[in-house]
């Protein structure tokens, strides 16, 4: 086990070990909305989106295709094309003004305070450099260094994500590697600069299962050792429930439903989320169809005036499609934008979660 | 919808929401595109009035053509009635550039026409067939490919003998290689695709497979390049009649006209220009056209 | 229109069945008791171009395997495990180098079986692109129709076909038909690709990771829609997925695959309740859990799959495998009884009396 010596060697982020519940969250989006002006139409893909995320925390947004799940990601490092993207709203991470920064300020917030890893690493790892290299020059580009300890830290960095025989891979081209070995790169890279905000999309999709799982537990045990804030993209319900400590559901550019990850997993309040688990195979009975959710996504072109999911929900009622509901707050840090949750939690304001319990300890609790 | 209680099986119709945005077929969207972009309509405007001009030239040209008059070389524009003057053998200017645009538009079109049932033919062969079919007409090709091609246009004529015919035989070999690598290129992108092995899978032959599966997937980036070839070929063609290998005198051709008025360019400097100036504005417009319809058509669908 | 939604395809079926005898099923050949594919010692090796004159992928190499009549085989292994060349060598998509055939008691190519041709009359496949395994320049009813019309019916004819199978399989036609590929959604597309697959009335259906690229909600439709449709058309499916979850409520029966050999075939509910290989075991380990409460904490094996390039020797899992002893890098395993349909059986060592391995029994 190299995880202490890492930890200190990793985690430049001071003051992480104050109280929790004092600090500021380190992750505030409010009201975030994208849209992307075509030539023939607009594509309303993020709409009224509101979270935070505290330092330490997994924050997972769950939701399908075309959910926006994806576009609120790239949205907080403004990687959207900017000539036909429409941001509004608000976007803070770590006290900055997101969609307020210069070029230069940007550029030291990706890839210094926060980080980001992909589905497909050869989207992030540059095919004619050793992995070496590119971790060596991210390094040396945030944090400055001779060549020789950006090397070393690139070393460490693959001991810390345990690809074996590091000393070996460092001199790697990307191609040569295993896609199990390339996502564990392109983490450490990722993690090279001591990120404290961590967005990750989908990363874990495109493996297979015998790999998902040494990924998404090595993400969770570094997650936790360097106490990275983290956003993680996925469509994957059993995914979620592996590494969240919170949960937010999507469906149609909105939250649809958000709270921690085993009470929404035990007892959803959106009839959406409600479809999602039941529609997702674990070990139902064979004897019987799924209760599938009827009908397709709506198209984001063309959204119906009220609730989105309403024309596929079987409880929905007129008012339903009257205005898009208002998200209610029926228990401690829960939040569902249903007319049919009832209940309003009035003590808990948005976005709510001081005194919830410690999220990075869900699973060793109880 | 009504007949939900009678479907055979428990399924019922999930997915009966209208169409968000009109349906449209693909060649309607494109039409549709075309519309909405004015400068192409305005190019494409250009482009028919030429054509129709070619076409009604007897109706439209205010002289005959042939007419040589002694009297009348080289006058200004308006001299007695002749609104752009007259050439160095004194016919009527306006009228030869009417009639010009004939063999002009002529040697634009057809040699293309020609390259692209030639070599989208064996574009679609080579694309679809094994290795070897493949490689025997590709390499062929490619020997064509390998010289420049207005040399290549300007050997061909010049060892066929000069003329329309054969200008126009010499500018179809001349595209027929660059068509049939089009051709290939699409055909080979298609064929990798699943439904073309859906097809196989239903068990069907390799010719109702390229009929129905892959013509209409090759064709629209052939006649995209096929339009792109047409201001090529105009320019092609009037430089073999300036060579003196492509229309013959005294039939009114630009190329040859630009020929014949380039010896009184210091006497007449604005008619020399009049025939560059038609090939000029006819080659550009066909130019800006066909982006007008490379741009409406490709869309990923 | 009701009328014409009211009585589904009988003409179809009277035609596809012409000439045979009669029974439950006229087009069944060596009755129910005969397997409706045998599948043995199939292999596939693709050169590997620019390589040592040695290099070929094992894509598939020595699988054996049975499907009877009006089941559902699933067939999971990781990416590269040879799952989807597997299938295409059962349409003779790809050449096979080695391996029998045997469809309803009739060998494949062979002189005294059937043609590749009326093999593929009786089998048909969805593949997991919905939206390349559809012509994007012909509208979806059309795609629906080739089949049939490929299999001489009239072009009105094989229309009408297509718009029946298109109200089974869900869609309106009146809505859809006239629609091209990329007016439609995900699912639907998928859907439109069963009605293909199923226009010429096959006997057996290969759905190649058909649900694996749609959304839950939607791949929950398209399962159920999927069992509807085996009950009424009588249809025998091989359903491959590496979604095990899925896999488990849809199969009768599971084949795991590992580097272009099978290394555990049996029952669905043995396989996933008692799994006997150790790859197995380890896959099943790797689904998440569902419940954050209990989180897996350490995965159940190492490292990536091989390369098919060059697999392993003997037991191509030994790399990887918790339990290796000398024995597994030195033989290669038997997968023991395949051919009987309550066969639970698995290439390991260690099941194998008298194999060396110290776990083997007595």
């Amino acid at each position: 086990m190299n995880a202490p010596t890492a930890t200190s060697t990793v985690m430049a982020v001071p003051g992480l070990d104050a109280g929790a519940s004092a600090e500021p969250p380190l992750v505030e989006v409010d009201d975030l909305t994208v849209r992307f002006v075509m030539r023939e139409a607009t594509v309303h893909a993020v709409n009224g989106v509101s979270f935070s995320v505290r330092p330490g925390e997994v924050l997972c947004i769950l939701g399908e295709s075309g959910s926006g799940k994806s576009v609120t990601l790239r949205a907080m490092l403004r990687l959207l094309p900017p000539r036909r993207t429409r941001i509004e709203g608000a976007i803070r991470i770590g006290g900055q003004d997101v969609l307020a920064l210069d070029k230069r300020r940007l550029r030291d917030l990706r890839g210094g305070l926060v980080s980001m890893i992909f589905q497909e690493p050869m989207t992030a790892l540059d095919p004619v450099y050793t992995i070496g290299t590119q971790i060596a020059e991210t390094v040396m580009r945030h944090k400055g260094g001779s060549r020789a300890e950006a090397r070393a830290r690139a070393l460490e960095l693959l001991e810390l994500v345990k690809i074996p025989s590091a000393e070996r891979r460092l001199d790697n081209y990307p191609h040569e590697l295993s896609g199990g070995l390339r996502q564990r790169a392109m983490i450490a890279m990722a993690l090279s600069c001591g990120p404290r905000l961590l967005l990750a999309d989908e990363p874990t999709t495109a493996l297979d299962a015998t790999v998902q799982i040494q990924v998404l537990i090595l993400l969770r045990k570094l997650q936790r050792e360097l106490g990275m804030g983290t956003i993680f993209v996925t469509h994957d319900l059993g995914v979620a429930s592996e590494i969240a400590d919170r949960i937010a559901v999507m469906y149609a550019g909105r939250i649809v439903e958000e709270g921690p990850v085993a009470e929404v997993l035990r007892a959803p309040l959106h009839p959406y989320t409600q479809g999602l688990l039941a529609s997702t195979m674990h070990g139902q009975s064979r004897d019987h169809d799924i209760e599938a959710i009827p009908g397709s996504p709506p198209d984001l072109r063309r959204l119906p005036a009220g609730c989105a999911f309403a024309p596929r929900c079987v409880q929905a009622q007129s008012e339903c499609r009257a205005a898009v509901p208002a998200p209610r707050y029926p228990l401690h840090g829960r939040m569902a934008r249903c007319l049919r949750v009832a209940g309003d939690d009035a003590s808990q304001p948005w976005p709510g979660l001081q005194h919830s319990v410690s999220p990075a300890h869900v699973s060793s609790e109880r | 919808m009504s007949q939900t209680a009678s479907l055979p099986i428990g399924a019922r119709f999930d997915d009966d929401s209208p169409p968000a945005l009109r349906v449209r077929g693909y060649w309607s969207s494109v039409g549709y595109r075309l519309r909405h972009d004015p400068a192409t309509l305005f190019f494409g405007l250009i482009v028919l009035l030429i054509v129709l001009a070619a076409i009604f030239a007897p109706l439209l040209a205010p002289f005959d053509p042939y007419k040589e008059g002694v009297v009348l070389r080289l006058k200004p524009f308006g001299y007695r009635g002749h609104p752009l003057g007259t050439d160095e053998l004194g016919r009527d200017l306006l009228s030869r550039l009417i009639y010009g645009g004939r063999s002009s538009l002529l040697m634009g079109l057809v040699p293309v026409c020609i390259a692209t049932a030639l070599g989208g033919t064996l574009g679609v062969i080579g694309g679809f067939a094994g290795r070897r079919v493949n490689a025997a007409i590709m390499r062929t090709m490619d020997v064509f490919y390998a010289f420049p091609s207005v040399l290549l246009a300007v050997a061909i004529s010049g060892a066929m003998g000069g003329g329309m015919a054969n200008g126009m035989a010499a500018l179809a070999l001349v595209f027929t290689p660059a068509m049939c690598r089009v051709a290939e290129t699409a055909t080979a992108q298609v064929r990798s695709l699943d439904f073309i092995e859906a097809a196989r899978a239903t068990g069907a032959g390799m010719f109702t497979i390229v009929r129905y599966h892959v013509l209409g997937n090759v064709l629209g980036p052939v006649f995209i390049y096929a339009s792109s070839l047409v201001s090529v070929s105009i320019l092609l063609a009037s430089g073999l009649s300036f060579l003196g290998l492509g229309v013959k005198p005294p039939t009114p051709d630009w190329g040859l006209m630009l020929s014949t008025l380039r010896q009184s360019i210091y006497v007449a400097p604005l008619s020399c220009a009049l025939p560059g100036a038609a090939i000029f504005v006819t080659s550009i417009c066909f130019n800006l056209v066909s982006d007008g319809i490379r741009s409406a058509m490709d869309v990923r669908l | 229109m009701s009328t014409a939604l009211d009585t589904p395809l009988r003409p179809l079926s009277r035609a596809a069945g012409e000439g045979r005898g009669g029974g439950a099923d006229p087009r069944d050949v060596g009755g129910p008791a005969q397997p409706l594919l045998i599948a043995r010692d199939l292999a596939k090796h693709f050169h590997v171009r620019g390589g040592s004159k040695s290099a070929r992928v094992r894509a598939v190499d020595g699988v054996s395997f049975t499907l009877f009549k009006g089941e559902t085989l699933g067939i999971v292994g990781e990416s590269g495990c040879g799952k989807s060349t597997l299938a295409r060598l059962l349409l003779h998509l790809v050449e096979r180098d080695g391996g029998e055939l045997i469809f309803d008691g009739e060998p494949v190519g062979a002189p005294r079986g059937i043609t590749v041709a009326a093999l593929r009359r009786h089998v048909q496949m969805v593949f997991q692109d919905s939206y390349s395994s559809l012509n994007p320049r012909m509208p979806v009813q059309d795609s629906v129709a080739f089949g049939p019309f490929v299999h001489g019916r009239r072009k009105p004819d094989a229309r009408r076909v297509a718009r029946e199978m298109l109200v089974k399989v869900g869609l309106n036609p009146d809505l859809f038909g006239q629609r091209y590929p990329h007016e439609l959604s995900g699912g639907q597309k998928q859907r439109v690709n069963i009605a293909r697959a199923l226009a010429i009335e096959p006997r057996m259906v290969i759905l190649d990771e058909a649900v694996s690229a749609l959304d839950k909600s939607v791949e929950a439709q398209v399962l159920n829609l999927l069992r509807a449709l085996k009950a009424q058309f009588n249809l025998t499916y091989l359903f491959i997925s590496h979604d095990l979850n899925v896999v488990r409520y849809i199969s009768d029966r599971v084949l795991v695959m590992y580097l272009g050999r099978v290394v555990e075939l049996g029952p669905s509910e043995e396989i996933f309740t008692r799994p006997l290989h150790p790859y197995t075991r380890a896959l099943l380990g790797s689904r998440p859990s569902m419940d954050p409460a209990h989180r897996i904490e350490e995965p159940p094996i190492t490292g990536d799959p091989p390369s098919a390039i060059d697999p392993p020797t003997g037991c191509r899992f030994h790399t990887r495998c918790p339990f290796a002893e000398d024995v597994c890098a030195a033989k290669s395993p038997e997968l023991g009884a395949w051919l009987e349909r309550g066969s639970h059986v698995a290439a390991c060592h260690m099941l194998d009396a008298g194999s060396g391995h110290s776990a083997a029994p007595a």
